[in-house]
């Protein structure tokens, strides 16, 4: 008994150790650099995760279509939050590792946002020019 | 007779801007405002520019490389593929020599061929009258580029990168002059123009065409100007002077 016991012990221990393993796995991913909002998104971080893709796509034809300007969502104001800045250069969203791309390649999403889109905020691009 | 302001006397003067709200008391809506965030683009605006030939130097390229640098436009030297959303074009005269050299951008048609024979309606016209290419629907196909009869678009034939944050671009995509929506959109002038009175000869008038009080109309109502190829009936919001 005492034997089964200390087995079954071991076993248990290791299955909540699988278990935490599995709850740390996922994307990790630079957090938001930008104080604007407060540190925190234009919705919950759930919401985001869930909806993102929805929201930008009906933001972006009433941006083009129809130019409504400074709604809640907006792909702009992602790249702007999110791009990390190192040694003074942005770092385009989808690079390997950063925000956008950690996401993507997890899930295997491939999305060609950024094959139009600008990877890099507009204020630090306009800080790289001057320079 | 009556000096009531009857209801439509109130609309009539909402829809030039002013708005007589008691006598001697008049509220004017001041020209080119910042639309409000969430309003859309309003159909009581027509944008449009005024150029005056003859403040237009042949050697000065401000205006076009004010456009490169605002949407992002890179100069690869190839002139037969790089975008190009505004040129200097040069005419003479051959009978006497006269000579002109002016920009010429999307005249932002009230007809717009090349909304006309979009297969997709990438190419679309915004409720203030400006020509645009919705990129996420446009599939490449360049009826629009060969429809249009003031050669305004361009087509990006590679990847890109390095894309100004107000203007994506991407391969495959058809693009051209915006007006600087974005700019507009913001209350300011487009990029050409600004750059045109800062480095050139000030020889480009943006404003509202809708608007009889703007400067833009006041001098068109008053000076003879003429549209490139008036003859095909698209009705450009784009207006010269001394051609």
């Amino acid at each position: 008994m005492g034997v089964r016991a200390v087995l079954l012990a071991l076993v248990l221990g290791l299955f909540s150790v699988m278990g935490a393993w599995a709850g740390d796995a996922g994307p990790s991913f630079p957090k938001a650099t930008s104080k604007a909002l407060g540190g925190s998104c234009v919705d919950d971080p759930a919401t985001m995760r869930r909806h993102h893709f929805d929201f930008l796509k009906h933001q972006r034809d009433d941006t083009l279509r129809q130019g409504i300007r400074g709604a809640k969502y907006s792909l702009k104001e992602c790249v702007s939050c999110h791009a990390q800045v190192k040694d003074g250069h942005a770092v385009p969203v989808n690079a390997p590792g950063q925000f956008c791309a950690s996401c993507h390649e997890y899930a295997a999403v491939s999305i060609d946002c950024f094959s139009c889109h600008a990877t890099t905020p507009q204020h630090q691009q306009q800080v790289e020019a001057t320079r | 007779m009556s000096h009531d302001t009857t209801r439509r006397d109130l609309l009539k003067a909402a829809a030039i801007g002013a708005v007589t709200i008691a006598p001697g008391l008049t509220l004017i809506a001041p020209p080119a405002q910042a639309r409000a965030p969430g309003q859309p683009a309003s159909p009581t605006n027509r944008w449009g520019l005024l150029i005056d030939t003859s403040k237009c130097d042949q050697g000065c390229t401000a205006c076009v490389d004010a456009c490169k640098t605002e949407m992002g436009l890179p100069a690869l030297d190839r002139p037969a593929t790089d975008a190009q959303y505004i040129r200097k074009v040069d005419v003479r005269d051959p009978k006497t020599g006269n000579q002109h050299s002016l920009p010429v951008m999307c005249q932002h048609c009230a007809k717009p061929p090349c909304v006309d024979v979009c297969p997709t309606g990438a190419s679309m016209k915004r409720a203030d009258g400006i020509v645009l290419v919705d990129r996420h629907i446009c599939i490449g196909c360049r009826y629009c580029m060969m429809a249009c009869p003031y050669k305004a678009r361009s087509f990006a034939h590679e990847d890109q990168t390095g894309q100004s944050a107000h203007n994506p671009r991407g391969k495959g995509c058809v693009e051209g002059c915006t007006l600087c929506a974005h700019r507009i959109d913001a209350g300011g002038q487009p990029a050409c123009v600004e750059a045109c009175s800062k480095e050139g000869g000030a020889a480009m008038l943006f404003g509202d065409l809708n608007d009889p009080k703007s400067e833009i109309s006041q001098r068109i109502s008053k000076e003879a100007t003429s549209r490139i190829r008036a003859d095909l009936g698209v009705d450009p919001a784009i207006r010269y002077q001394g051609i």
